[in-house]
């Protein structure tokens, strides 16, 4: 719904990719598509590298070797700040900005010099079910509020991938459920590509398409949800 | 009481300063009997700084009358010297000294040269040496200050920082309030000596004229100058050096680079 590219095209390909610092291989030779509004789901114990492949994606971090096409195009020949733009993070901690609410929400387009208008704001809040939060103080927020202020924040950038870090493994049962809840509801609805890395299996089988399994660095398995965790 | 026993000068001062120092062992013996042994520490830093200071006396001795341009060439080793000893608090950051030696260059350069072209400074060495390097010094402070509390804040905030990133917001605006935390972090003790200055406490300067013989006024006066433009070398250095150390901490893909 954003961009005109191939059908056939996949939203996001990686070639190779990977990334050794200092002299330890953290991802490792990692080919991975997915298609416009797929939702694939990593998993794999800690420190395999999910979390290290995210950031390779938005080019938090820069692959030692290897390449992320989006669309097809090599993603180093967008500017960095447009890429990250285009494919919007999410984090374990919300990571929220020490401001109001709607703040928090204005960063990423007022970083383009766009101002968005308080309807705008509130339009943003309410597909997180937080409606009437925009002049709420951060410090105030509970831990699943603040996560869906994040996931507002991320929005606010009309993006076309959206990368998931562990949204909900720092939340208690009643609030994982309300974040998932509304991070189901908005990747349907906005068409959303998705990767999203999650330690709960059952989650996994919840909200995934495919699934990918990674051990020490490398994708191991690549398939249907059933396929993956039931092997 | 000395100066009954001691007529010349050289040999007052140096029993003004055995006594002095002695007082520092009398604190050293004290503080050792609480367990806090800093023995090789003091008497090291005694006999150096006594040794430093004392050469730089003999120094200003000799070029009593030499060219202004001699001046600026032993201030531009001063600087050198404080970048390399300001270098140290910025840790593991990368290309710190470049860093603390810009900082220090220009905050503390730019002031001296200006103040003694404006005729604040004397250019006779024995005014500019020792009022430069008052200014280098005090601009070395401020840039250890600088680095060391953004280095803090950075550490402590790589996830805010990320997150900026993330959203697509260049590595300036992503650092930016870790950046002005530690500028203010640097001239808030400035800040407080110029609010408490005569109050609490008369600066070395004032004090030094005073015993020299000048006007109260005129000493006063002078050390405001003094005061103020350690406040504008101050704020100049550590804004020079956070900003090149902000610029340092990325990669050109506006990537966090700092090891965690």
């Amino acid at each position: 719904m954003h961009h005109d590219h191939h059908p056939s095209q996949p939203k996001i390909r990686t070639e190779n990719l990977s990334r050794v610092a200092d002299g330890k291989v953290i991802v490792k030779d990692v080919n991975l598509t997915v298609d416009e509004g797929e939702v694939l789901m990593i998993v794999g114990p800690s420190g395999s590298g999910k979390s290290s492949l995210l950031r390779l994606i938005n080019r938090l971090d820069e692959p030692t070797d290897g390449v992320v096409y989006l669309d097809g195009v090599d993603y180093r020949t967008f500017p960095p700040l447009e890429l990250r733009r285009r494919v919007g993070m999410m984090m374990q901690t919300a990571f929220l900005f020490p401001e109001t609410v709607a703040d928090n929400i204005r960063f990423g387009p007022r970083q383009r010099g766009i101002e968005l208008t308080d309807d705008e704001v509130e339009n943003l809040l309410a597909r997180v079910g937080l409606s009437g939060f925009a002049n709420r103080e951060v410090s105030r927020l509970s831990g699943g509020e603040a996560q869906r202020v994040a996931l507002a924040r991320v929005l606010a950038n009309d993006p076309e991938v959206i990368l998931l870090d562990e949204p909900t493994s720092a939340l208690d049962q009643e609030a994982k459920e309300a974040v998932e809840g509304v991070l189901q509801e908005v990747i349907r609805e906005e068409c959303l590509t998705c990767i999203w890395v999650t330690h709960d299996l059952q989650q996994a089988l919840r909200m995934a398409d495919r699934v990918g399994l990674m051990e020490a660095g490398r994708l191991v398995r690549l398939g249907a949800p059933e396929e993956v965790l039931h092997a | 009481m000395l100066s009954h026993f001691i007529q010349d000068p050289i040999y007052l001062a140096a029993a003004q300063a055995l006594i002095a120092g002695g007082l520092a062992v009398v604190m050293l013996i004290i503080a050792s009997f609480y367990g806090i042994h800093l023995e090789k520490e003091i008497i090291v830093a005694l006999v150096r700084g006594l040794i430093q200071v004392v050469a730089v006396g003999s120094i200003l001795l000799f070029i009593f009358d030499g060219p202004t341009v001699l001046g600026f060439v032993i201030l531009a080793g001063m600087m050198a010297l404080a970048a390399k000893t300001a270098e140290k608090r910025a840790g593991d950051l990368p290309g710190a000294f470049k860093i603390t030696f810009w900082g220090i260059f220009i905050g503390a350069g730019s002031v001296i040269i200006l103040m003694t072209l404006a005729g604040v400074i004397d250019t006779k060495l024995t005014a500019l040496i020792p009022i430069g390097s008052m200014i280098i010094a005090n601009s070395m402070n401020s840039v250890g200050l600088a680095l060391d509390r953004f280095k803090g804040e950075v550490e402590s905030h790589v996830g805010h920082i990320e997150t900026a990133l993330a959203l697509g917001a260049d590595a300036k605006t992503a650092v930016k309030p870790y950046t002005q935390a530690a500028i203010k972090a640097s001239l808030i003790p400035r800040i407080d000596s110029l609010r408490s200055l005569g109050i609490v406490w008369i600066p070395g300067v004032m004090t030094g004229m005073l015993l020299g013989g000048s006007q109260p006024v005129e000493a006063a006066l002078y050390q405001f100058v003094i005061m103020a433009m350690i406040l504008t070398i101050s704020g100049l250095a550590s804004l020079v050096s956070a900003l090149l150390m902000a610029n340092e901490i990325f990669t050109p893909a506006e990537q966090l680079a700092l090891r965690r």
